[in-house]
């Protein structure tokens, strides 16, 4: 049997297929994301991977910001709760999840069971998200996947203080201008989010195991800020970018389960 | 007379606000004094004076709700007033320049009236309106409370203000203050007030006869008829109304639509949005049964009795200190059987914000009960996201859900 998960994110569209195991049987991410055709070519991915038609999978559940658009899913649940079910799956006793995204970034607080006991989101602005991270890769004229590299280089701390990503940006390119290198500021633009992201944290109260997911779990640069940060070490979660749509195909599978119960 | 006490709730209060708005307009054009007075002040002056009074921030709720405040924030933002600064006051100052609204108009005042047991805001709103116009500003500065109780030398630095305000408002009017008159006012204000509170308290009921969107509407008419029996009449018909749905069993929605989960909503509307904010919890079953609104304007105190009075006007929740705040929603939540709480992070009200998330994280950890912030604004339209208040709402109705579940299974 199977079941599917899809997270329609606002710049990502990722799909998992899992079977009633709850083995993944392949999993599939795009950079383009709601109101884009990238939710039907992560779909046909994964169908394509596991050599099966859309009308064997027995239940989908779909997730993220384009859900609500999205009719092909017999169930739709929000993001929150499928990090908190995918992560609950990867790993084990985790507490507390940092999920960036390109959007938002929230700090999800689980009960002693995986279940969600509370969260906390960005509020108001982009500051804290991958948005912020794709704006300092076009300032510094690099792909957002090479940014890491360069902080990782980086030799001097500069503080970009603004938590405003437009003012974030203008400083940005004054530091440039003043002869700041751009390893220096890629890692100043990691600790940036990560002081906004430990804020959110804190308030919601940081209890270990600390995992992350979302695409900007795969910068290993922001991981060790954000570690640093919180003073906590922080697991990230296999594919991070798919936790979300793992935790759709989990909640499909069990939606599955209860429907046949009844 | 009979047929008058048929009349719904509904339209006594859509009369009743029709006649707030037409008689001050009509005042105003015969050469009577019109008063411009913040929400929470002591018209019991007002009224014993007979002075015709409007309340800008209502006005502004009514803009709001109308979908037309950006007009008027433009218009202010426009004259350089910071994006920052309230919207309330935003409006009210761009509805002093344009003087038209396709919601409801006001006259424009001949005197100020403003009492900071609210905000602080309100008194460089105020003073700047008293100035821009020329006229004359009465002020009540209620001092935050820092202790739990209102302190003795508060009420007593507040009854010399209620002293002096009446001393003012006779030079201003050029009548004398009716004593008497001021005790029957102070008697209606507490019946009004004691009956918008009982009105409220019946959605205690499960599930509730009340959808409490409704208390936002209703709130207009306990903030502009407090002192008159117009206004106990009203409650008293909403009271009547809820205690027959409760008695019947009731909910707030049509027959079918379950009240899956109770919650409280703390803070101000968001008028603007009145309709995506309702919606997002009614479309999940998720009913607003109370607020914080029915104790703010639950003013009461002896007869007669000025001390009692500015401790009650000072005693106004966000005028309390933090322990005060917890303590009022804990016991909503008890009193109500709240299953959550929706917290409105507004832009606007930098001293409701202040507090919240410690607030909401004392309360959690008191009551155990689920609860989400979204961000919003009063009547600033840039400031929300029905989106993304969709997606708080449904991850609230998710953790609600689970905790039901966990429930269930003991």
């Amino acid at each position: 049997m199977f079941f599917l998960g899809i997270d329609i994110g606002s710049s990502s569209s990722k799909a998992v297929l899992i079977d009633e195991n709850k083995n993944i049987l392949a999993s599939a991410a795009r950079n383009i994301g709601t109101g884009t055709n990238g939710p039907s070519i992560v779909v046909q991915e994964v169908l394509e991977a596991a050599g099966i038609a859309r009308d064997q999978i027995q239940f989908t559940v779909v997730t993220g910001y384009g859900r609500v658009n999205y009719t092909q899913a017999d169930k739709q649940i929000t993001e929150i709760s499928c990090h908190g079910k995918g992560i609950a799956h990867l790993i084990p006793g985790a507490r507390t999840i940092i999920d960036i995204g390109g959007q938002d970034a929230k700090v999800i607080k689980l009960s002693q069971d995986g279940t969600v006991e509370n969260f906390v989101m960005n509020e108001k602005c982009a500051a804290g998200t991958g948005r912020f991270l794709e704006v300092m890769a076009r300032i510094l004229n690099c792909n957002i996947n090479e940014l890491s590299d360069l902080s990782l280089k980086s030799k001097h701390d500069i503080i970009i203080s603004n938590t405003c990503t437009v003012f974030a940006e203008s400083e940005v390119i004054s530091q440039l201008a003043g002869g700041a290198s751009k390893e220096d500021v890629a890692k100043g633009a990691d600790n940036a989010i990560a002081s906004r992201v430990a804020g959110l944290a804190r308030r919601i109260g940081i209890v270990p195991i600390v995992a992350m997911s979302g695409g900007v779990a795969m910068n290993p640069s922001v991981v060790a800020s954000l570690s640093r940060e919180i003073g906590e070490e922080i697991t990230v979660a296999p594919h991070p970018q798919t936790v979300g749509a793992l935790g759709a195909a989990l909640f499909a599978l069990e939606a599955y389960q209860k429907k046949e119960k009844n | 007379m009979e047929q008058k006490e048929k009349i719904s709730s509904k339209e006594m209060l859509n009369n009743l606000m029709a006649n707030h708005y037409k008689s001050a307009m009509e005042a105003k054009a015969n050469g009577e004094l019109v008063a411009w007075s913040t929400s929470i002040a002591p018209q019991e002056l007002l009224e014993t004076m007979d002075i015709k009074v409007v309340y800008p921030e209502n006005h502004a709720a009514a803009i709001g709700a109308r979908k037309e405040a950006q007009k008027f924030i433009d218009d202010a933002e426009g004259r350089g007033y910071s994006i920052d600064l309230c919207s309330y006051a935003r409006v009210n100052i761009g509805y002093k320049n344009i003087q038209y609204a396709d919601a409801e108009n006001i006259p424009l005042p001949d005197f100020i009236f403003s009492c900071d047991n609210i905000c602080h805001t309100v008194l460089k709103w105020y003073e700047n309106l008293a100035k821009d116009l020329n006229i004359p500003l009465i002020v009540f500065d209620m001092p935050f409370n820092h202790t739990y109780d209102v302190p003795d030398h508060a009420v007593k630095y507040m009854k010399g203000q209620i002293e002096e305000a009446i001393k003012r408002l006779e030079k201003i009017s050029g009548k004398k203050f009716d004593h008497d008159r001021f005790r029957e006012v102070m008697e209606q204000s507490n019946k009004t007030s004691q009956m918008w509170k009982d009105a409220s308290m019946v959605a205690k009921a499960k599930p509730s006869p009340l959808n409490g969107f409704d208390l936002f509407n209703y709130m207009a008419a306990i903030v502009t008829s407090r002192g008159t029996k117009e206004g106990y009449e009203l409650f008293k018909r909403w009271k009547e109304e809820l205690e027959e749905k409760a008695a019947a069993g009731l909910g707030p929605w049509k027959p079918g639509e379950e009240e899956k989960f109770r919650v409280m909503w703390d803070g101000i509307a968001c008028w603007p949005y009145l309709g995506p904010t309702y919606k997002g919890l009614k479309n999940n079953g998720i009913n607003m049964v109370t607020s914080t609104y029915p104790d703010s304007w639950t003013i009461l105190y002896e007869t007669g009795d000025v001390d009692g009075m500015a401790r009650a006007y000072s005693s106004n929740y966000v005028n309390r200190n933090l322990n005060y705040g917890v303590d009022n929603i804990v016991n909503l939540i008890n009193e109500f059987s709240l299953d959550g709480v929706v917290f409105h992070s507004n832009r606007s009200c930098k001293l409701m914000d202040f507090r919240q998330y410690e607030v909401q994280r004392e309360v959690e950890e008191r009551t155990g009960v689920v609860s989400v912030i979204f961000d919003g604004d009063q009547t600033d339209p840039r400031a929300f996201s029905t989106e993304q208040y969709n997606t708080r709402i449904q991850a609230f109705l998710e953790m609600l859900e689970n905790r039901k579940e966990e429930r269930r299974k003991g």
